[in-house]
């Protein structure tokens, strides 16, 4: 077997198992409507009885859900695959832990994507949203998608079978983030410290890019927002595959 | 020939705890090795570290001539796997967890069906092929576990206690199957605390214990080296609760009580009988059953994990 015939063989293995995800974790009903109406009731929380128009918030609420989607079950793959003794099969098959994990990362990027489409639509048709920004708002949309399934796979690492220990490490780490990211305010409109912490998530370059493409009002430009999401990405894929190889023997 | 696997100074350590202690032992091609072991030996680390699943701390493994650490990808394609703590996708059916299994081992499209359906009839699980499999029994799923590891056509097999909690059907299935395999050219890895699963099935079989290779060999080679677990089985009429005078006896190594039996382990079972045949004429006795046993494998198996402290019987 050639170098080649090896790589094709890993890249059909992702492909195998994004498709095992999304039949077992995502292509669910409580699954699906979870991601759309969490992303749709935070809106209402922060729309109802403020005075701004509706429209404003399309990119914080597109942002939301590629964030909340994208990132929602990636964390419980790995424990609940532990648990349920299908890893120790999946880990026997010849494919390496990294072309594993790009498969739950592909799922999610997936899943993230066809989601977000709602809340785009509804900006759109609902509240008339121009996009002005095509590219940019495509872009914006795989990198994100791509970033926060990264990021879902790297909270699953802790060596745990328990899934809602990982649903409680994921609240954790990503809740604050939608309030520190001018999705519902601007991040030029933050106090300084609000500004400085907004620099260390990637759900403010996401909702920035969003800006650009949807309504030309923005705080970054476009070339560090991708930067910075590419930084990201990469920054979740190192950790996130180094933590799961170091931390396999102790799930077996 | 090369052997199928070949395990050199193999050790596995968690922490302080060395699971795996250096060890070292080839399988032949075409062979059904057993790997014999009470709980906690370290059967299954060691399956898992020649199926790839875990690195070695230290030592080196050989499958089917690939390197372990270098060349587990090519190697992982040669082998069919179905390990102890396995369990089949429960939100796909039979079916689906056949063609994911197949896809991941680079089984070609159209060869998926063929042999996914060729499995699923042998098996007898192809009408409820398309069923969920949460609804399975633990037979089953098991069946289907070896489906999984058999679709791509594996040159060797590695089973972790493949029988376990199954019913007499399926565990008989499984074992004719495993026979069937082998006579196909099959090398068979057989992990199992299941001594007479081993007994039946092996040609060779290796004992460990904490993590250490007691003994490698058939298990009539085993039975022969262990002569000292002959046993004579007696039940006298009247019954006769007088243990002590059996335990008295010369040539007697040790006397089990077993129901209305005795059973006295010696390496001399002629003496034994003479030495019995005396007692019952003294004491006003008469024979109700007088058996001389061989050593069961069972026998050897308790022998080697009992006394193994450090002792290494390796006939190879």
């Amino acid at each position: 077997m050639t170098k080649s015939s090896r790589i094709n063989s890993e890249l059909k293995g992702v492909w195998a198992i994004a498709r095992k995800d999304m039949r077992i974790y995502y292509l669910k009903p409580p699954v699906l409507i979870y991601g759309i109406m969490i992303p749709f009731f935070l809106f209402l929380a922060f729309a109802l009885g403020r005075d701004v128009p509706s429209a404003s918030l399309v990119p914080g609420m597109i942002g939301i859900t590629l964030f909340f989607t994208a990132s929602s079950v990636g964390p419980i793959i790995v424990p609940w695959e532990t648990r349920m003794k299908t890893l120790e099969r999946l880990i026997a098959c010849p494919i390496s832990i990294q072309s594993i994990i790009l498969g739950d990362i592909l799922a999610g990027f997936l899943f993230g994507i066809i989601i977000s489409l709602v809340p785009l639509l509804l900006g759109v048709l609902g509240f008339g949203v121009n996009v002005i920004n095509y590219y940019t708002l495509s872009l914006c949309i795989l990198l994100s998608a791509f970033c926060f399934s990264s990021l879902g796979i790297l909270l699953s690492a802790p060596p745990t079978d328990n899934p809602s220990n990982i649903m409680m490490l994921s609240t954790i780490i990503r809740l604050p983030m939608v309030f520190i990211s001018g999705v519902f305010i601007p991040v030029d409109q933050l106090p300084t410290g609000g500004r400085i912490v907004a620099l260390f998530s990637p759900l403010t370059y996401t909702t920035d890019l969003l800006r650009h493409s949807l309504q030309q009002h923005h705080h970054y430009q476009i070339a560090l927002d991708v930067l910075m999401l590419l930084a990201f990405i990469i920054l979740f894929l190192i950790l996130g595959m180094g933590f799961h190889k170091k931390s396999l023997s102790k799930r077996l | 020939m090369n052997p199928a696997i070949e395990v050199e100074n193999l050790a596995k350590s968690y922490g302080k705890l060395l699971a795996v202690d250096h060890i070292s032992f080839q399988v032949k091609r075409g062979e059904i090795f057993g790997f014999l072991g009470p709980n906690g030996a370290g059967k299954t680390t060691t399956q898992r570290i020649l199926t790839g699943v875990l690195e070695p701390t230290e030592g080196r493994v050989f499958v089917m001539d690939y390197d372990m650490q270098k060349g587990g990808f090519y190697a992982k394609r040669l082998m069919g796997v179905v390990p102890e703590f396995a369990n089949v996708y429960i939100d796909l059916g039979a079916w689906e967890n056949l063609m994911l299994m197949a896809e991941l081992y680079g089984v070609p499209r159209q060869r998926r069906k063929e042999r996914a359906t060729e499995l699923l009839e042998m098996f007898k699980l192809y009408e409820r092929r398309n069923e969920n499999t949460k609804y399975f029994s633990k037979g089953m799923k098991q069946r289907l576990l070896l489906c999984m590891a058999l679709v791509h056509q594996p040159q060797i097999l590695f089973l972790d206690e493949p029988t376990t909690g199954l019913d007499v059907q399926s565990a008989r299935l499984i074992r004719d199957l495993v026979r069937k395999l082998n006579e196909g050219g099959v090398t068979v890895f057989l992990t199992t605390h299941n001594i007479e699963e081993a007994n039946l099935l092996c040609d060779r079989i290796a004992v460990i214990d904490h993590g250490k290779i007691a003994a490698i060999d058939s298990p009539e080679n085993l039975k022969k080296a262990f002569q000292s677990v002959q046993s004579v089985e007696v039940a006298f009429a009247p019954p006769f609760e007088r243990i002590d005078l059996l335990e008295k006896l010369s040539c007697v190594n040790e006397v089990k009580k077993l129901g209305d039996k005795y059973r006295l382990y010696t390496d001399e079972p002629s003496e034994v009988v003479n030495k019995l045949t005396d007692l019952t004429r003294s004491n006003n006795l008469k024979f109700l059953t007088l058996n001389v046993l061989g050593p069961s494998l069972e026998d050897v198996f308790v022998k080697i994990t009992e006394e193994h402290k450090g002792w290494n019987y390796d006939k190879e």
